[in-house]
């Protein structure tokens, strides 16, 4: 049975959470992603679900503290944004080195200085090495949903990573939105209890966190990325048999309107909407054609998936919501550079900064760079073939 | 009162690791492991313990045991206490298990305490021990905020001018107290029936307990490795570093030290303490000096029960 809920991406992911029979959550408060916990908090104070909530002094105790619980065999949950990721970060290493398949949800958010609470990408992207799997939702349905199918990627015994769901920052952690929910029985089906390979268990001893020497340190790290080669794979079976419960269908990778079209523009999470609903309307009002095409998983980088996904597109203008100071691309541009020159693939690829500090990408600048992205295919030379979005187009 | 024929045979803390001779931390953890009462799980953060018990692909540890990172060992073992809770909730735990930090001074003094004081706050059930060797031995004998007054370390030398670490060590204890917890003790090996009784009893507390341990360091101390217990022996002896505990917020001396050697017998065979015996810097000595004096003074006050 379906039925639709109001609630905010915080929200929403803090009902996902509550419905995944989740043993620990730790936490430590920080905006915009606070709401989370703070539901959280209230369902197990109402009892309404068994977890132990440990409402720790800092984000990195709180990540510390589920590794501790994760390694006991228990499903492990936690939330967090912007500096109380950036203070996570050595934690963020030694999860997934120990294997834990921790989910957290992120509320990406600008990172200091200057102080700023609102969206962008800078915590992740600061973060993008850590060794966790990224997902970035463009909504709050989607929110919901990659929360519960985390859990099931993160434990899978080919897997065994963490899982971080991105969700920008104000856009969608306080957006009320209308969803669709699962009921708890169908969830459980779903996701049965977590069946960890190796845990803290008296009657087997085990040494967890051993220090290697270089000829074992390789090696591990080698398994680390195995891992995470095993998961595209994982992720897509998870996607459908997800899509097979609700009759939303997931998968690496999503495009728009690259038939006909010879030029796209790519990001990541919920700019991605803009994008779509401008090209929609350029594409039927002036019959302009741009593609759009957003990675739902940004790590690993579906290689694969991606060069089927551009077979026919001559430019891509890739979107950063990060800046990297003093480097020739942002992040993803970056990543995307990497697949061309890989592949040995010859097309035009533009990469702009955009969004930073909650600078939200309007209709109308969204208008102005799919205009420009179609001059650009048509041969027209842009000012800049890098920059910072609002300045360029 | 643990008489040596309680003392289990069985050894959790193996062989084969790569302690240096003379060890104090080593055989503190001997002796916390033969202390233990039922299936336990030590969580360890990075420090010299870690590092000589853990080269993979081999373990001293014949129990459970984790490493994360340095500062958050107190975390870490908060995570597994709530986990471990969460089990017997949901009837998911045959026995229940005790959680047992062993921590250097460096992960439990400087770089651990938010992670220790949030724990103890949050008054999860587990036992935090600090074996505490005065310094970061590990890393080549650095200064900690435990490092007493006059001692040369790598980053505190003994130079022209300045005579080792000019600051006096932290009370460990007054902060754990602070937090109301119901237990926290010191302790040290040469006092070894103490030491385990101690980490019986607060494996016994009603919540969240705190134990310091003197562990003498050869090597960062620089004396002679055979040494090791007569040095604990002489910290306790000389007032240095007085045993006792507190219960529920209430203080036992649990050494009593009728006649105090003078603090130049705990000082004297030590290399970190050499320059203090020069006339330029033999006022420091005092100092040292005034200060056990002082300290001992204000523990007697505060001790209103003796054993």
């Amino acid at each position: 049975m379906v039925r639709r809920l109001g609630l905010t991406g915080n929200e929403a992911i803090a009902y996902a959470v509550k419905q995944c029979d989740v043993g620990l959550v730790s936490a430590y408060p920080i905006t915009p992603q606070t709401i989370i916990v703070e539901r959280i908090s209230d369902y197990v104070a109402n009892g309404e679900i068994d977890t132990e909530f440990v409402c720790v002094e800092s984000e990195h105790s709180a990540l510390s503290a589920c590794i501790g619980a994760s390694l006991t065999g228990l499903r492990v949950f936690t939330a967090t944004a912007s500096q109380g990721l950036a203070l996570m970060h050595e934690v963020l290493y030694a999860t997934s080195g120990l294997r834990c398949p921790i989910v957290m949800a992120v509320a990406n958010r600008a990172l200091s200085a200057p102080l700023n609470i609102h969206g962008d990408h800078s915590d992740m992207m600061g973060s993008r090495d850590c060794g966790w799997i990224q997902i970035f939702a463009e909504n709050v349905q989607e929110a919901y949903d990659w929360t519960i199918q985390s859990f099931k990627i993160a434990e899978h015994p080919d897997v065994q990573l963490p899982v971080a769901v991105n969700i920008d920052g104000f856009t969608l952690t306080h957006c009320l939105e209308d969803i669709e929910v699962l009921e708890k029985e169908d969830v459980e089906k779903f996701l049965p209890p977590r069946k960890p390979i190796y845990r803290i268990d008296p009657e087997k001893p085990m040494t967890f966190g051993a220090w290697a020497m270089p000829e074992y340190y390789y090696k591990f790290k080698l398994q680390q990325q195995e891992a995470m080669e095993n998961s595209i794979k994982v992720f897509k079976q998870v996607a459908d048999e997800y899509g097979k419960l609700t009759g939303r269908n997931y998968g690496v990778i999503q495009s728009y309107g690259l038939e006909g079209s010879k030029v796209a523009i790519m990001a990541l999470g919920s700019t991605c909407g803009t994008l779509r609903h401008v090209a929609k309307i350029l594409r039927e009002t002036k019959g302009l054609k741009v593609g759009v095409i957003k990675l739902w998983l940004y790590r690993p980088i579906p290689e694969d998936d991606f060069i089927s996904t551009v077979e026919n597109v001559e430019t891509l203008i890739v979107l950063d919501r990060a800046l990297s100071p003093g480097a020739v691309f942002g992040p993803l541009g970056s990543d995307v550079a990497s697949m061309i020159v890989k592949r040995n693939l010859d097309f035009r690829l533009l990469n702009y900064t955009y969004g930073l500090g909650g600078d939200e990408v309007s209709m109308d600048l969204a208008d102005k760079l799919l205009r420009l992205a179609v001059k650009v295919a048509e041969g027209v030379k842009p000012t800049s073939l890098t920059g910072y979005l609002r300045e360029v187009v | 009162m643990v008489t040596i024929r309680e003392v289990p045979l069985g050894e959790y803390w193996g062989p084969g690791h790569s302690a240096c001779a003379g060890c104090g931390p080593s055989i503190t953890i001997r002796l916390i492991l033969k202390a233990l009462r039922r299936p336990t799980v030590v969580v360890t953060p990075t420090g010299c313990m870690e590092i000589v018990s853990s080269s993979y692909p081999q373990t001293a540890w014949g129990i459970p045991w984790i490493h994360v990172l340095f500062e958050n060992a107190a975390a870490v073992a908060s995570g597994i206490e709530a986990a471990y809770k969460y089990m017997a909730k949901k009837g998911l735990l045959e026995e229940k298990v005790d959680v047992v930090v062993i921590a250097g001074d460096g992960g439990t003094f400087d770089i651990g305490i938010q992670a220790l004081s949030g724990a103890l706050e949050r008054w999860h059930k587990f036992t935090y021990i600090c074996y505490d060797n005065e310094a970061y031995m590990n890393t080549g004998i650095q200064r900690s905020s435990a490092t007493p007054k006059g001692a040369a370390t790598t980053t505190s030398p003994a130079g022209e001018v300045i005579p080792g670490k000019l600051e006096y060590k932290k009370n460990l204890i007054e902060i754990a107290v602070a937090h109301h917890i119901p237990y926290a003790a010191t302790g040290t090996i040469a006092y070894w029936s103490d030491l385990m009784e101690k980490v019986r009893k607060s494996l016994e507390a009603d919540g969240p307990a705190v134990l310091h341990f003197l562990a003498p360091c050869p090597l960062g101390w620089r004396f002679d490795p055979s040494q090791t217990v007569k040095l604990s022996r002489l910290a306790v002896q000389t007032r240095y570093f007085p045993i006792y505990e507190v219960e529920n917020e209430v203080y036992k001396l649990n050494v009593k030290v009728a006649k105090p050697l003078p603090v130049e017998e705990f000082l004297k065979p030590q290399g970190r303490f050499r320059h203090l015996f020069t006339p330029k810097f033999k006022h420091v000595i005092e100092d040292i000096q005034k200060n056990v004096d002082g300290n001992w003074k204000n523990l007697l006050e505060k001790c209103t029960v003796e054993k």
